[in-house]
């Protein structure tokens, strides 16, 4: 037995952690208090073991062979640069939501909320979203995405209220169907390949015929780009997300489709290295970008105006992929981490404006700036972020995706760099027009005085300085960015830390087979 | 029936991959996909396209559980052919069946299967709210259309149509195409409460035990 306690120890805890923690809080159903403590405490220890991760993976990834079943037999899970970041990212953004919603009263309005579902269920999207991130097999990250979109579900649906009964139906549709066509993917893959390992994959998907690896890849885009809510398959998402309560928007917005570009970043560097959808890709990311930002302008509710606008930025990210250039990968992964801490937080502002405002309606909004000057802060720094204000990180990302688009210089990213600054200025633009009317203009009715809790103001507050930090810490994260860019760019480095030369791995016999044959004179 | 053709084209070139070229773990699998698969493939993926694109929650749950089986058949057929139990001791190594699709496919037919009940229950909740388990049009769309409709009286768009006294009743209105009376009984007072925003969330003093 390998009893060594690296890095690698640390690696199954993010998923391990928070489904334990949901099935002790739903035993504990009863007991509010507990729940509340076991999730804190789950999270916290999440987020701990990402950093330990973060630090690990930056000398190369870590990959842990699940009940010491060695890949390709059995399911590896693989900590790499982009999963370790993401993993931060999220945990980090998981865990100041929790707070969040602690401190607003837990999930619901309504008397008959089933509250105590809300701890379990959370915890198990938290899982699921730490297995996407760390799965080093095809179908092992089929089976993340179901454990999150299934927590999802619950959480979307929280309460069974018409409304969020109407938008959950328009969502979990599309996302089965997405489910549905990722399994199908996986089906081909394993008819072409004999495998759903990821690295195995990598070894074995350039001698399949060109015609069926281009149908495989078009299949995981296609179920991919339905979870980022890539356009022309993004029109489920500003439907559902407005109506969940506060703290289950921002996290679904912070986190869900960052998934999807997660899984696109990964398969499609890893996968299908040869970059022959880029072209096409380049033009969702602009279509992405302009008709999502469109959308927004057209917008008179906040939560709907920032859907739309969480939209039109996954095109950003999808640019950088679509250069398929180190640089434009750096800049992507940048982006991600700056926009799940940006979106979250927005989505989190909303919240504290419906709870002082009594509505997100901008007909019904005004002078916040003069009742709750703190409010208007909280809403300005992370909105001009998105925008991408210099210096804030927002415009360092998209810096560095115009950088990679001029110096490749083809038409279409010249398109797509004149498609990203339109985009930034009706950003702006949007988001101006939310802030004059919600906290400029005159109340047109009068706002209910009610106060803010500092339970939810602090994690709030936590978020914006987080945000702040990625400006201030850019260089750091730009540069591991761009070493976790350096790894994507070269496949083998995955491969190579999933099926080392010198063991038994990679013919799927276990250590402990290994140790057997060798006299034991293995680790 | 065009899903159908373009399934057997994504199949057969899939599986007739020359197992010789691409070393899969035992080589002697036979990858010939039995046509009697396939055709139940086409068929489950084509009617459950169909049913997917109805209003009724309940039929897009039928449609869906249809076109969730044809992929778990897919992922038989991508198994190779059928053979003995994968145990060592009671089956020749070569004529095992592989089971690693088997592994899958339990896999999916479990996820499948909550799913399923998440989407009854929900079925069965917007019953009891509406009467029907039809799914409804997006009040805040037809919000942003209304006054673009007004601006552009030129401009024809007969979705826009103001067909209902209220907004609510507009949104809430049914279609389904198999309705033969067209009585789309809606429960206009909840479709009311939708339209005054969901109250905002959290019960202030309630359980804020944390941060206060």
């Amino acid at each position: 037995m390998n009893l060594t306690y690296g890095f690698a120890t640390l690696v199954p805890l993010p998923v391990v952690l928070p489904l334990f923690a949901a099935g002790l809080a739903l035993a504990l159903w009863r007991h509010p208090r507990a729940q509340h403590i076991i999730s804190v405490a789950a999270l916290s220890l999440v987020l701990a073991a990402s950093i330990g991760l973060l630090v690990g993976a930056d000398n190369g990834p870590i990959v842990v062979d699940v009940g010491e079943w060695a890949a390709p037999v059995g399911i590896d899970l693989v900590a790499d640069r982009l999963s370790a970041l993401m993993l931060t990212v999220s945990s980090f953004v998981l865990l100041c939501v929790l707070l969040y919603s602690l401190g607003q009263g837990v999930a619901d309005g309504h008397d008959k909320a089933p509250v105590s579902i809300y701890h379990p269920t959370y915890l198990v999207l938290a899982a699921g979203v730490s297995n996407a991130f760390l799965s080093g097999d095809l179908f092992n990250l089929y089976v993340g995405f179901e454990i999150l979109l299934a927590a999802s579900y619950v959480l979307l649906t929280l309460g069974g209220t018409g409304e969020r009964i109407r938008a959950g139906s328009i969502y979990v549709v599309v996302a089965l169907l997405s489910s549905v066509i990722f399994l199908v993917a996986i089906a081909l893959t394993y008819a072409a390949t004999g495998t759903v390992n990821l690295a195995q994959l990598a070894e074995r998907l350039p001698d399949v015929d060109p015609g069926v690896r281009m149908t495989l890849q078009l299949l995981l885009l296609l179920a991919f780009g339905i979870k980022a809510a890539i356009f022309p398959l993004s029109a489920w998402l500003p439907d559902s997300y407005p109506t969940a309560p506060a703290p289950v928007t921002a996290v679904f917005a912070g986190l869900l489709t960052k998934v999807g570009v997660y899984a696109i970043i990964r398969t499609q560097t890893l996968l299908f290295p040869d970059n022959r959808l880029d072209t096409v890709l380049m033009w969702l990311a602009l279509l992405t970008m302009v008709i999502g930002i469109l959308g927004a302008v057209a917008q008179n509710d906040i939560k709907r105006l920032l859907s739309f606008t969480l939209v039109s930025h996954i095109g950003y990210m999808i640019f950088g992929i679509s250069m398929a250039s180190e640089a434009g990968m750096a800049a992507s992964i940048f982006y991600v981490v700056h926009h799940i801490t940006v979106q979250t937080t927005l989505f989190l502002v909303v919240g504290l404006i419906e709870r002082r405002g009594g509505s997100t309606s901008l007909d019904k909004l005004g002078g916040l700036a003069k009742i709750a000057p703190g409010l208007a802060i909280l809403f300005f720094i992370p909105a001009m972020n998105l925008a991408g204000i210099p210096p804030l990180s927002g415009f360092l990302g998209k810096v560095g995706l115009l950088q990679e688009g001029v110096a490749q210089g083809t038409p279409l990213t010249w398109a797509l760099v004149v498609g990203s600054v339109v985009t930034s200025l009706l950003t702006l633009y949007a988001i101006v027009k939310a802030w004059n009317k919600a906290f400029w203009q005159t109340a047109p009715v009068e706002l209910p005085s009610t106060g803010t809790p500092r339970g939810m103001v602090g994690p709030t507050t936590a978020l914006v300085a987080f945000g702040l930090a990625l400006t201030f810490a850019a260089g750091p994260l730009y540069s591991y960015a761009e070493r976790a860019a350096g790894n994507l760019m070269q496949p083998s480095t995955y491969v190579d830390a999933v099926f080392p030369d010198d063991s038994g791995r990679g013919q799927g016999v276990s250590s402990d087979l290994v140790e057997e044959e060798q006299g034991g004179e293995g680790s | 029936m065009s899903s159908t053709s373009n399934l057997l084209a994504l199949v057969l070139p899939a599986a007739e991959v020359d197992p010789a070229d691409v070393a899969r773990t035992t080589d002697s699998i036979d990858m010939t996909p039995s046509l009697i698969l396939v055709l139940a493939i086409g068929v489950l993926f084509a009617t459950g396209v169909y049913l997917l694109l109805e209003r009724s929650l309940t039929r897009v749950l039928i449609g869906f559980i249809l076109i969730g089986n044809g992929a778990n058949l897919m992922f038989l057929v991508a198994g190779g052919r059928a053979g003995g139990a994968p145990l060592i001791g009671t089956t020749p190594t070569d004529q095992m069946s592989d089971p690693l699709v088997q592994a899958m496919v339990l896999t999916a037919i479990v996820i499948t299967l909550g799913l399923t009940a998440f989407v009854l229950a929900m079925a069965y909740r917007s019953w009891q709210l509406h009467g029907h388990d039809e799914v409804q049009d997006d009040l805040e769309d037809r919000r942003v259309a209304r006054p673009a409709a007004r601006n552009a009286p030129a401009f024809e768009d007969s979705d826009t149509e103001e067909s209902g006294a209220t907004l609510d009743d507009e949104a809430s209105q049914v279609y389904d195409e198999t309705d033969g009376d067209g009585d789309g009984e809606t429960d206009v007072r909840d479709a009311g409460r939708a339209e005054k925003d969901v109250p905002p969330p959290g019960r202030p003093g309630t359980e804020g035990g944390e941060g206060r």
